[in-house]
């Protein structure tokens, strides 16, 4: 029973941040139908401004982190995306793919290709002993923070002005504009959301991780697509769930593989998403606004 | 517009001109010579998919890599197969059949796979089946990567024969934009382009989409799997690492820069950025500028990459050839400009 437990957990944690990020891309993509490759580097600028000034106490990175990376997505918006809004949905992937390829390089251009060691809360990596299961304390702080972010996210979505309309804006962009919701404002709103919850993502990663590489945001974001594809493209509870999912997914199959297949367990993985895909090709939780209109 | 003859003619002129820089006789121009027509194969075999059926993939490195690897357990010699690929199945390590033989095999094998994935891509819509396609990636690098008896992982499998020179690439480059543009000529290429223009009107003019969406999918696995041939022959190395999102986003960024849907767009593309990429990689390499040493700057190329992509995304969002083929009358001032919607 421990095994379990202790696997619900580290299950539950992974999850965690795979929701933040899923819900940081189901955000954009909800509204644009634009799938942001560029937001794996969110996630890896992020976590190199709090390797920049972890010095200077943890709040201040935090906060600078946040600062950093809500600017730099303001301004992907406004120098790469807006420029090729309405286009059509292939040309929106290509550019965020070439944003996110120039990121990624800008980084191994400063920075290097090599990996470096950062520990941001070192108290946080010692486990507890609860009945028996030791418990990392920095998976529970993940849980917490992100139940914490999600709920916010969530009041932010319902009780305030701009949430409502970016809610509007998702579930049909031209009739919100009809209505004089300002498509410039509510997009660059949810990118700055999306930025501030790549932020979140980051800093819980790489505290569980304690590495920080140009590439560390890819697997997270790679992650973060399927997730919102696989809960259901446009829905955000979806991509939470389907973040959720990924997380339990791979951390089960971890634990119950045989050791000779655990090495393939991505594979496994990303078998079941095709599996999901080819069964409910709407998603795992699906919004009447997805639904194609012909 | 169907491919029309005097467009392939053009298009084939074209290639043989950008091959000349490999003949003037440094190794450096002739190993970039042939690296630009391996990626042609790559972008024109991706094009029959993608150009016809207006769904992008972003798992065809994983075709690439599938030919590649079950070329070489066919070309590698077979007492550097006993050593470094231990769990091929005997038989495998004692055949030798030639660079055509193992890529007949690898071809054979990519149009396989491309079957069997195919089949989950073309029943999904739009982004659904883009990120299966992906999904069907991660797998492929996934597995190659921990299949070490098989491919040598992430370390490098060498022992590939260089049986690849300039005149081979050429050629099968040359074969690949025949291929398509006979596929896209035919009517099955029509009945695609129709449904890529509205699905729901084709389907119910009588158009089987998915069927159709399949053939094309498995013929360009096949084209593509030639690339990864071509590409492991052509260097003798070949490592997991080769095919993944790097030569995705490359060979994408060659298909979307050209034009997405023409083949014009494709061969345009991919020769276009072949160019420009070498060029910046001379300039990562570091160069003396009047005296001035310009240091070695890793990701420099990249980078430059990326910025160019970013202009034409946004100044020519259709591409280069702006989804148009190539055509004298246009050229000439003459005849009527035509081209698809969109």
């Amino acid at each position: 029973m421990t095994w379990f437990v202790q696997a619900l957990v580290d299950a539950t944690s992974i999850g965690s941040i795979y929701a933040l990020t899923a819900l940081g891309i189901g955000l954009i993509f909800g509204i644009m139908r634009l799938i942001n490759f560029a937001h794996a580097e969110f996630i890896t600028i992020a976590a190199y401004v709090v390797m920049l000034t972890i010095a200077f106490g943890f709040p201040v990175a935090l906060f600078a982190a946040a600062a950093g990376v809500l600017i730099l997505a303001l301004l992907s918006e406004r120098l790469a995306f807006r420029p090729v809004r309405g286009a059509d949905p292939s040309t929106l992937l290509i550019t965020s793919f070439a944003l996110s390829y120039l990121l990624q390089n800008t980084l191994v251009l400063i920075f290097g290709a090599r990996p470096s060691g950062l520990n941001i809360l070192p108290e946080l990596s010692q486990p507890i002993l609860i009945g028996g299961v030791r418990l990392p304390i920095i998976h529970l702080v993940t849980i917490a923070v992100t139940v914490l972010l999600l709920a916010a996210t969530g009041a932010f979505l319902r009780k305030t002005r701009m949430g409502i309309e970016m809610r509007a804006a998702a579930a049909d962009f031209e009739m919100a504009r009809l209505l004089g919701i300002r498509a410039n404002r509510v997009i660059a709103a949810a990118f700055g959301l999306s930025g501030v919850l790549a932020t979140a993502a980051a800093i819980l990663y790489v505290a569980q991780t304690g590495v920080v590489e140009p590439r560390l945001g890819l697997h997270l974001a790679l992650i973060g697509f399927v997730a919102t594809v696989v809960g259901g493209m446009g829905s955000l509870p979806g991509a939470v769930l389907g973040g959720l999912a990924v997380g339990m997914v791979t951390v089960f199959l971890q634990v119950l593989l045989p050791a000779d297949l655990r090495p393939y367990r991505e594979a496994f993985v990303y078998l079941a998403v095709i599996l999901v895909l080819v069964l409910r090709p709407q998603g795992l939780f699906r919004p009447a606004s997805a639904r194609e209109r012909v | 517009m169907p491919v029309r003859l005097q467009t392939v003619a053009i298009l084939a002129l074209l290639i043989l001109a950008a091959t000349l820089p490999g003949y003037l006789g440094t190794a450096a121009t002739q190993r970039f010579a042939i690296d630009m027509m391996v990626k042609l194969v790559f972008v024109i075999g991706l094009s029959i998919f993608v150009s016809n059926t207006g769904v992008l993939s972003f798992g065809h490195a994983a075709f690439a890599s599938i030919a590649a690897y079950s070329a070489a357990w066919f070309t590698v010699p077979p007492i550097t197969k006993k050593v470094f690929l231990p769990d091929l199945p005997a038989w495998i390590i004692g055949t030798d059949l030639g660079l055509w033989g193992g890529m007949a095999v690898g071809m054979a094998l990519a149009a396989l796979c491309g079957l069997v994935i195919g089949i989950a891509v073309v029943r999904l819509a739009g982004i659904g089946a883009s990120i299966a396609t992906l999904a069907f990636l991660a797998i492929v690098y996934t597995t190659f990567s921990h299949a070490t008896g098989l491919t040598k992982g992430t370390a490098s499998l060498i022992g590939l024969p260089l049986v690849v020179g300039l005149p081979t690439a050429t050629a099968v480059a040359l074969a690949a934009l025949a291929v398509a543009a006979l596929f896209s000529a035919s009517s099955v290429g029509l009945m695609l382009r129709a449904s890529r223009e509205d699905e729901v009107a084709a389907s119910a003019s009588g158009i089987a989409v998915r069927a159709l969406r399949l053939v094309a999918f498995v013929l360009s696995a096949a084209v593509v799997g030639a690339s990864g041939v071509l590409q492991g022959h052509a260097i003798g190395i070949l490592s997991v690492g080769q095919f993944y999102l790097e030569l995705t986003f490359l060979t994408l960024a060659m298909l979307v820069i050209g034009g997405q849907r023409s083949l014009s767009g494709a061969v345009v593309g991919a020769i276009a950025i072949s160019f420009i990429a070498e060029l910046l990689r001379m300039l990562a390499g570091g160069i003396t500028v009047f005296g001035l040493a310009i240091p070695q700057m890793p990701g420099l190329r990249e980078v430059g990459l990326a910025v160019i992509m970013l202009g034409v995304l946004m100044l020519r969002p259709k591409g280069i050839t702006g989804n148009r083929e190539f055509s004298l009358p246009r050229w000439l001032g003459g005849g009527t400009k035509r081209r698809e919607s969109r």
